[in-house]
């Protein structure tokens, strides 16, 4: 069966608008969860994970800037990177390379901004509008930009968008369907409305993001975008590319349970099939980058899931959740997430789970997993998880290996 | 040059990321490379910059800069002599 590894990855996050930066701040524990500038009074929340003074003038030529918001211009930088590490696109044939992105949210900075003038003021909305808000909006543009005429469409699975889009291409490319993808997740959709929105559910954190602790209140939201250049190992072995990881199986389930509270069996289900899809037994995983979203459900879910795919093994396993440090940048956190266990593996240390030093917080001992990494520690697994679990109990796990020649 | 013809040559420059020096009263959309979504977003900038509406069949009409001219100009001019609302 066809090998995939990633030759490429970019990302703009709110701890890094590149990967070396991304993944010095990971690994320092520098965090992008700040208080809110011009922060509504009327939150019960005060801190957000965003993307601090973005260049788009730099990053988007002119015709660009016309059509792109915030979450497309993501995109673009983000894929920009990927394409320039792998320089994928110059090997294979325009329309051999596929782009799957996810994206949740759309063009919400543009479809608040012209809702409110429409329903405050009356009179017009910009005819740019359409294509500003679409979610795919991305996906167009990177193609565009980069010429690649192949399969290319939007996946949106809320929390999970990135995950199952990169989960997807990775099948792809395996399969023979293309001989390469660009594939991640971009979102901007930290509007007011959106805020609001977030806020009457009573799931974000008013102190700090902390998944795991005992004290956890809650997520913080965010914004970003990280995309990866994938493709067969034998291809691009014969070119010379340089490999940064392998993608070795996915899973996906759905809880056919609940539109917002989790439940075990459906995690649990896109973990083991991450496993059997990559012919691996619990056993081999020596790290979980999980979905984690601080939340006290979420949370709770997710270590009874673990413990049903791991059992014992369960509490000693290495699991961290990195959202207290990138925050929830909802379809692409699952992105983000897999740029960090890529870099757990480069650096041979995995990222500390970030968030309890604020609070002087602990693990909480209910949910029995007694090595949720506190800090970051030096080891080589041989292969790690990425989770992500959606409202709606929509499920994405990846099984990755380091790469060695 | 008049003010309407220089704003709609600054216009159609930003629009399409062009030199204005590029842009005469002469040039067609097809030379600028003005297609049917930028001819919207002009209508519309205009729309707005000037406090007019151009009428859509109107629109369709519109081939070059200085139909563009003369549009606004009539719109401005119908807007100017439309009788006031009684207050």
């Amino acid at each position: 069966m066809t090998r995939v590894v990633i030759t490429g990855a970019g990302c703009i996050t709110p701890i890094g608008q590149d990967v070396a930066s991304f993944s010095e701040n990971l690994f320092a524990g520098r965090t992008g969860i700040r208080e809110m500038q011009n922060r509504p009074a009327d939150l019960h929340f005060s801190r957000t994970a965003t993307v601090e003074d973005f260049q788009q003038q730099e990053w988007l030529t002119a015709s660009q800037r016309q059509i792109a918001e915030r979450s497309s211009s993501f995109a673009i930088a983000a894929a920009r990177q990927a394409v320039q590490q792998s320089a994928l696109v110059a090997a294979y044939p325009a329309d051999s390379i596929a782009i799957i992105f996810g994206c949740s949210t759309g063009g919400r900075t543009t479809e608040d901004q012209e809702s409110e003038k429409l329903y405050t003021r009356g009179g017009r909305i910009h005819p740019l509008t359409v294509p500003r808000v679409m979610a795919s909006a991305g996906t167009s543009l990177v193609s565009m930009e980069h010429s690649i005429t192949g399969p290319a469409f939007t996946i949106t699975t809320a929390c999970a968008s990135g995950t199952h889009a990169i989960g997807l291409a990775f099948q792809m490319v395996r399969s023979g369907a293309v001989n390469a993808a660009l594939t991640g997740a971009h979102e901007a959709p930290l509007t007011y409305m959106f805020l609001k929105a977030w806020d009457s559910i009573h799931v974000v954190s008013p102190t700090a993001c902390r998944p795991f602790a005992g004290d956890r209140d809650g997520m913080t939201l965010a914004e970003g975008a990280a995309i990866f250049a994938i493709e067969s190992l034998a291809s691009a072995q014969s070119r010379g590319a340089e490999i940064l990881a392998e993608i070795v199986g996915f899973g996906m389930s759905s809880d056919a349970h609940h539109i917002t509270q989790p439940n075990p069996a459906g995690p649990a289900a896109a973990m083991q099939r991450a496993l059997d899809d990559a012919n691996a037994s619990p056993s081999e995983v020596g790290y979980i980058n999980a979905h984690g979203t601080g939340t006290e459900a979420n949370d709770r879910v997710e270590a009874e899931a673990i413990h049903r795919v791991f059992g014992e093994r369960a509490r000693t396993l290495a699991i961290s959740s990195t959202k207290g440090l990138h925050g929830h940048a909802m379809g692409a956190s699952g992105a983000m997430e897999l740029l960090a266990t890529v870099m757990a593996f480069r650096r041979n240390l995995l990222p500390a789970n970030a968030g309890f030093a604020e609070t002087g917080s602990q693990v909480d001992p209910t949910l029995k997993l007694d090595h949720i990494l506190l800090q970051n520690e030096p080891a080589s697994p041989s292969l790690a998880l990425s989770s992500s679990f959606a409202f709606g109990g929509l499920n994405a796990v990846l099984a990755v290996r380091p790469f060695a020649a | 040059m008049n003010q309407v013809a220089e704003e709609c040559i600054a216009l159609i420059a930003k629009q399409k990321s062009i030199p204005p020096e590029q842009i005469r009263l002469d040039s067609t959309f097809d030379e600028l490379a003005v297609d049917s979504l930028d001819r919207v977003s002009l209508a519309f900038d205009i729309e707005e910059k000037f406090e007019i509406e151009i009428p859509e069949q109107k629109l369709g009409q519109i081939k070059t800069v200085n139909d563009m001219v003369i549009g606004i100009e009539e719109a401005v001019r119908q807007k100017t002599a439309a009788p006031k609302p009684n207050k």
